[in-house]
């Protein structure tokens, strides 16, 4: 096998690698790997589709492949990266040489503790064709976990005219993301659609009787269901990548520029990286597209113009689609602190925004207004004062 | 040249196109893209086109003139 660019993982960063690799006049071999059999495509979708819908929104067509001239492995796992010698091996026994190497493979869906025909997580295509199988006809949905996936799935469902109870441990969920106050406007968000949501509440069984599914809770109600979402977050899997020599710490740990610490040949992008942040002066994994976009797009550039790196600086930035609020969220929060906060009503909109010690602008929160999340995401970037956009924001709620 | 081109139906208001190039694109009131000029020279294709990708909702796009 010729050396070119090998890319381990075919969702958003692997094949934004490779799509900005030829951006960039890049003319060497481009090779995909990825274990999943489809052909790729992207997972945002995967929880915002309408139920009835495809979920299906493709990355990378078979004819843009060809075009570009991307080779697609699909259904090809690797299983170990030989760093001394450039090759990567895959599980049928084939080994690929590579002259650079992009470690793309995201993480998974923390596995649910329970199994069983109608209980679903939600991170794959196959999950969502799965999920949206078993929620066809379906009169009340189970959903563990409030996180944004359960959120999203609830608010699909609720959509669709599906019975929907969700529990979470915690009793804000969100609070840990926007605090305690904006977190229990968003608890207040299922029940005005209609969601029964046990929050500070745990599933103590679900059981498969007779083809049937009854959960019991912590509060000691019990109910049939006929399909459970577990939302329970996300985890990554290193193991085949112990034998490498990369430095691994919950993430494969890169620089700015996205290569790896140990070779500079290899690089990380997406959820599995662990990028040196410049901003925040430390080392963080960022699990959002935009993100994983961003980084895909350094990587290609940092590949071809090897005299002339670029370093990636993100303000985090993900949003979220939960009933009729558009969720967007950027940079870092500190949710002990009350954040300034402009809100408008008739259509509702809300932005709110944290600060440093010092005044400057360092998170933000928007519902319904992208052009307040414009100015938010530009004033993070720039160190910007808080107050200064807050007055800004301010203005037009005066006028209305 | 190149011709820059937006699908308002499906834009979402997600903004990364604006961030990544504010003097072509802009949000309206109902966080809507506007296009601040749709001819791009080929000395800005690339910054343009890259701008454009970032769309999350696939929204954008270049064809030729």
């Amino acid at each position: 096998m010729s050396g070119g660019v090998l890319v381990v993982g075919g969702s958003v960063g692997g094949i934004r690698t490779a799509r900005a690799l030829r951006n960039e006049g890049y003319a060497g071999a481009v090779t995909v790997v990825e274990a999943e059999p489809h052909l790729p495509y992207d997972k945002p979708p995967l929880s915002k589709v309408p139920l009835d819908g495809d979920a299906h929104v493709p990355l990378l067509t078979a004819a843009e492949a060809r075009e570009l001239d991307i080779e697609l492995r699909l259904g090809a796992v690797a299983i170990e990266v030989r760093a001394q010698a450039n090759q990567l091996a895959l599980a049928d026994g084939t080994v690929l040489d590579y002259d650079e190497l992009v470690i793309a493979t995201g993480a998974a869906a923390r596995p649910s503790p329970w199994s069983g025909p109608g209980i679903h997580v939600l991170r794959t295509l196959a999950d969502a064709r799965a999920l949206r199988e078993s929620l066809h006809g379906a009169g009340r949905l189970l959903v563990v976990g409030a996180g944004f996936i359960g959120a999203e799935v609830a608010s699909l469902a609720r959509k669709q005219g599906i019975d929907v109870t969700i529990v979470d441990p915690a009793p804000v969920p969100m609070a840990r993301i926007v605090g305690t106050e904006l977190g229990e406007r968003l608890s207040d968000l299922h029940r005005v659609h209609g969601v029964e949501a046990k929050f500070g509440t745990t599933v103590s069984a679900l059981d498969c009787v007779d083809d049937s599914l009854r959960a019991t809770l912590s509060d000691g109600s019990e109910f049939p269901v006929d399909a459970v979402v577990v939302g329970i977050g996300a985890v990554l899997e290193l193991g085949w990548l112990e034998s490498s020599g990369l430095t691994l710490d919950d993430g494969v740990v890169c620089d700015e520029y996205g290569r790896t610490l140990d070779f500079a040949n290899i690089h990380a992008v997406g959820d599995i990286s662990k990028w040196y942040q410049p901003r925040l002066g430390t080392s963080a994994r960022v699990e959002h597209w935009t993100n994983a976009v961003e980084q895909a797009n350094t990587v290609a550039h940092n590949i071809v113009h090897s005299d002339d790196l670029l370093a990636h600086d993100p303000v985090a930035y993900v949003w979220s689609d939960q009933y009729d609020w558009k969720i967007q969220l950027f940079g870092t929060r500190d949710v002990a602190a009350d954040p300034l906060v402009v809100e408008q009503s008739d259509p509702l909109r809300l932005a709110a925004i944290w600060q440093d010690s010092e005044g400057r602008a360092i998170g933000g929160f928007t519902v319904n207004w992208p052009k307040a999340s414009v100015q938010l995401r530009r004033t993070i970037a720039a160190g910007g004062p808080a107050d200064a956009v807050h007055a800004q924001l301010s203005v037009p709620a005066v006028k209305r | 040249m190149a011709i820059l081109k937006a699908n308002l139906e499906l834009c979402q208001g997600y903004a990364n196109c604006v961030v990544a190039a504010d003097d072509v694109y802009d949000m309206d009131d109902d966080g809507l893209v506007v296009l601040l000029k749709t001819r791009v020279d080929e000395s800005d294709r690339q910054r343009v086109e890259t701008a454009a990708k970032s769309c999350p909702a696939n929204a954008l796009w270049l064809e030729e003139e």
